[in-house]
């Protein structure tokens, strides 16, 4: 049952088991085991950041694409429900056609860069990518019009999800209103959309991508056509990058191109992935939970440890939390260099020993 | 005495196993040929030899060292001269820069042997004609004359080319013939992949046939070419 | 190139010379892009200072790509992680120039000029070294995997980005003209910005500088012709291992340069002034054609004249401009420019 589920991926290490088991329950249950605005905050970022990032593996781990335009259908899924709901007024109707037109944007785009840029070499579509992807952040910014600019959209979401809407009294100190309610939407959204991943790299097609990521040539003597199996790749990760985007306008009630389109958020996806473990799925979750969780709370730890080495002054600005990226790009260097196979890789490799 | 000695040689590229162990004498001061069909692994050999390629396993010897973990400048500064199959010529430079890049010695066109230079134009006389284009605006045999005069332009202990007479008028191949008759008198060590039976009978001195990665035969150009039926034999039908 | 140098005595034909055909047609799109503006600018003074802009930015964006377009034709290496050596230049300079103050607010142009010499110099320098450990510690391990070049080269943009920002503080600094290149100078109605002018010139010092090498010297020679063909050259003897070294740091040392032009531009230094440029680099390699200087010159000067005009037609559209220009010329040759042959 569970090996359907998993669409017969299973973690295939007794550490990663535990490790993704402890991770799906402490996400399920996490407004309840850790009680406030912050952790519930945390929690419904990294949902959104697993969806984010696996997207981005199904590109760069089972396909060997590396682009960097990634995260602007992260922004075109945020900004359509942000604007849908600021000119549609809030509700379920706008969020239907929010998403709506930023999937059809979303995946048509993707597949114009694909057709256009997956002919040239590896080299050439980064380079166009991130060409691309910069142009989209700025354009976001300039038709002010329409998406508020530098500002961006502040709005409301359905009642129901709302944090206004109470459905009962405090259960374990946890409050029952909408925000709860948002939350698990997006949790078991989330949840689907990782498992149909798993399920498309595990099918035939899946397969498919990994053989022509190890060998184009000979994947295209064989008979497929890589050109269309790319651009088909290309979609589908435009596709669930833009529902994660949804999700988190969904979740912040807000959107601007900082939130979603910048580059920053760009280079911690790409950081994520190989960290995690290029070509997984499962790294993604491990990945992004690790990142997003030192990103809020190991600053403060950081803090701490800045202030009390607070005399001598360089170490005072290296162990700075807003340098922090520094850290994170030394282990990537060093991931790609002894670990390519990131942190689920290296588990999966480590023996276990026999009971 | 030999210039050049490969030993129980394999060469693997990728997946394909193509030299299943070639052992190759060149003798010092001759001329060697290597004949084969196509795809019998000849230009594999040569590649090789040159550390292009990288042998699996064997050994090969030059001038008493061994060379077959070297790379390829070191190989090449030893004194080897490499022409290949696709020529090498680099298009967008002109005929006189091209030239000037073989002469591993000069650092200006000035440098070059005048006297060198003036037999080569003699022996190949569009190198001359076209100094000053641009070598990819040459046809296929001027292209080749323009590679062996590369190769020749200093002297060197070793001359291996890939299928020297493809492409060239019949007097040209006989200037071809004339030029390494003179380096072979100087003493250089000759090693030519041919598919032109005819050629090889008139410049070699010893051949080597090839099959399948090996080499199925090793021997003088005399009994050689006195063997009508180990010619057919090993070489297929035409001739 | 005076073909006189030939050695060749006998025959008379040698005297014949026949100069290289060398296709003259993308690099007048430069003109045609130009007068093209004019009547859209409408006035002939605001077109001036536009098509000054224009050219000035496009020279700098050619010092800073003209490496980085030998690296990867010579070797097949894209370095993500280039605009380090841009911001890092910038800020070495900006160091430089802030004890010589007393020169560089002096009115006298030769003391500006010394002054900012001084800056480029060390700029140049320290791009150069930081340049050489890049090549040894981030590139070298990964010659030939193009997936992990990207991945690592970007990494270690980011992390020298960080570097800066520890040791110059993550806040911008500004990087204020010298006295005597500020202001413009008049021409009629045009008001042509001083500093511009100085960095077209000195643009084309490099280019020619760059010309000079490629063409006249064996070691440029070499460079010209790994780029065709690397296998050959290494069997005619030449270590190409360690003529990639030095084009690699000598890329990064014009980096620094860039860099350094570039900061005095926008009068700012940020930590992520490098990856502003990146992209416009990128843009500029991909349509002059990788592996060609030349085509780098055409295509940062395109790119140039077509932003400038762009911001001041359609302004909302100028981060496209550049793109729409990439686009057009993949259309018309998809190799790009000036493509290197052999490829």
């Amino acid at each position: 049952m569970l090996r359907r589920i998993l669409s017969n991926d299973m973690p295939r290490s007794r550490w990663l088991a535990l490790l993704l088991i402890l991770l799906v329950l402490g996400l399920a249950f996490a407004p309840f085991l850790v009680p406030g605005v912050k952790a519930m905050n945390v929690a419904a970022k990294i949902v959104i950041f697993i969806v984010l990032v696996a997207s981005f593996d199904l590109l760069l781990g089972y396909t060997g694409i590396v682009s960097f335009a990634h995260t602007m259908f992260f922004g075109i899924g945020a900004y359509g429900v942000a604007i849908a709901s600021t000119t549609m007024g809030p509700g379920w109707v706008s969020l239907a056609a929010g998403m709506g037109w930023a999937i059809a944007l979303s995946c048509l785009l993707a597949f114009v860069i694909g057709l256009f840029s997956l002919r040239v070499r590896a080299m050439f579509f980064a380079m166009i990518t991130l060409a691309v992807g910069s142009a989209f952040a700025s354009l976001a910014s300039q038709l002010s019009d329409l998406t508020g600019g530098e500002d961006g959209l502040t709005f409301s979401v359905p009642a129901i999800i709302s944090p206004g809407f109470e459905f009962g009294k405090p259960l374990f100190g946890v409050a029952l209103d909408g925000r709860l309610i948002c939350y698990y939407l997006i949790f078991g959204l989330a949840l689907l959309q990782v498992l149909a991943m798993l399920r498309i790299v595990n099918s035939p097609f899946g397969r498919v991508l990994q053989a022509i990521r190890d060998n184009e040539f000979r994947a295209e003597a064989i008979g497929y056509p890589v050109i269309v199996y790319r651009t088909m790749a290309a979609v589908l990760s435009a596709l669930f990058a833009c529902l994660a985007g949804g999700m988190l306008a969904l979740w912040l009630r807000y959107n601007g191109p900082d939130t979603s389109l910048s580059m920053e958020i760009m280079v911690d996806v790409l950081l994520i992935v190989v960290i995690g473990g290029m070509g997984t799925i499962y790294g993604a979750a491990i990945g992004a939970t690790i990142f997003i969780i030192a990103q809020n709370y190991l600053q403060d730890l950081l803090a701490v440890v800045d202030k009390t080495s607070g005399s001598l002054p360089g170490v005072a600005s290296v162990l700075s939390p807003d340098r922090w990226l520094l850290w994170l790009g030394l282990l990537f260097v060093l991931s790609v260099y002894f670990f390519p196979t990131g942190i689920v890789g290296t588990l999966r490799d480590t023996p276990e020993r026999k009971h | 005495m030999s210039a050049l000695a490969l030993e129980g040689v394999h060469t693997h590229i990728g997946a394909y196993h193509i030299l299943h162990g070639v052992d190759l004498v060149v003798p010092k001061g001759k001329v060697t040929m290597l004949l084969g069909r196509n795809g019998a692994g000849k230009t594999t050999t040569l590649r090789t030899i040159m550390g292009l390629w990288r042998a699996s396993r064997g050994n090969i010897r030059f001038g008493g060292k061994e060379i077959a973990a070297l790379a390829t400048p070191t190989i090449s500064a030893m004194g080897v001269a490499y022409v290949p199959e696709h020529m090498g010529i680099f298009a967008d430079l002109t005929v006189r820069e091209n030239m000037l890049l073989a002469a591993r010695k000069a650092r200006y066109v000035g440098d070059l042997d005048e006297d060198r230079l003036r037999w080569i134009f003699k022996l190949f006389p569009a190198v001359e004609k076209f100094w000053t284009y641009q070598a990819g605006k040459l046809s296929g045999g001027q292209k080749q004359m323009l590679a062996v005069a590369r190769a020749i332009i200093e002297p060197r202990e070793l001359l291996i080319i890939d299928e020297p007479s493809k492409g060239l008028a019949p007097a040209i191949v006989n200037n071809m013939i004339e030029a390494i008759q003179e380096l072979k008198t100087a003493g250089v060590t000759t090693l030519l992949v041919e598919q032109n039976v005819n050629f090889a009978k008139r410049l070699g001195d010893h051949v080597a046939v090839m099959d399948d990665g090996i080499i199925v035969h090793n021997g003088t150009m005399a009994e050689f070419a006195d063997d009508v039926g180990l010619q057919q034999h090993l070489l297929g039908l035409a001739l | 190139m005076t073909e006189t140098e030939i050695q060749s005595p006998t025959s008379p034909r040698a005297r014949f010379v026949r100069p290289i055909e060398f296709d003259m047609r993308p690099m007048l799109l430069i003109p045609a892009i130009a007068l093209l503006a004019l009547p859209l600018v409408g006035s002939p003074s605001t077109w001036l200072t536009l098509t000054l802009a224009g050219l000035a930015m496009g020279m700098i964006i050619f010092i800073t790509a003209s490496g980085l377009t030998l690296v990867f034709g010579l070797m097949d290496v894209l370095n993500f992680g280039h605009g380090l050596f841009i911001a890092f230049g910038a800020y070495v300079a900006g160091t430089v120039l802030a004890p010589l103050v007393a020169w560089t607010s002096s009115a006298e142009l030769w003391r500006n000029l010394v002054a900012l010499g001084c800056a480029m110099v060390a700029a140049m320098v320290a791009a150069a070294a930081l340049g050489a450990a890049f090549e040894r510690l981030i590139v070298r391990p990964v010659y030939g995997n193009h997936l992990k070049q990207i991945l690592i080269t970007m990494g270690g943009g980011i992390i020298g980005e960080e570097l800066i920002k520890i040791i110059w503080g993550p806040t911008q600094i500004p990087l204020p003209l010298p006295e005597a290149l500020r202001g413009a100078i008049s021409f009629g109605d045009a008001s042509l910005s001083r500093y511009r002018i100085l960095a077209v010139c000195i643009g084309f010092v490099v280019f020619a500088a760059l010309a000079w090498t490629l063409n006249r010297t064996k070691v440029g020679l070499l460079v010209r012709a790994g780029v065709q063909d690397r296998e050959m050259v290494e069997a005619l003897g030449y270590r190409i291992g360690r003529l990639f070294v030095g084009v690699f740091v000598a890329g990064s040392a014009l980096a620094g340069l860039g860099g350094v032009m570039w900061g005095l531009f926008q009068q700012n230094l940020i930590p992520q002034m490098g990856l502003q440029v990146n992209v416009l680099i990128f843009i500029v390699i991909i349509i002059g054609g990788l592996g060609s200087t030349t085509g780098a010159l055409t295509g940062a000067l395109l790119v140039g004249l077509v932003v400038n005009y762009v911001g001041f037609l359609f302004p909302a559209l100028t981060q496209f401009s550049s793109i729409g220009l990439l686009v057009a010329v993949l259309l018309w040759r998809p190799q790009g420019i000036y493509p290197v042959v052999g490829r």
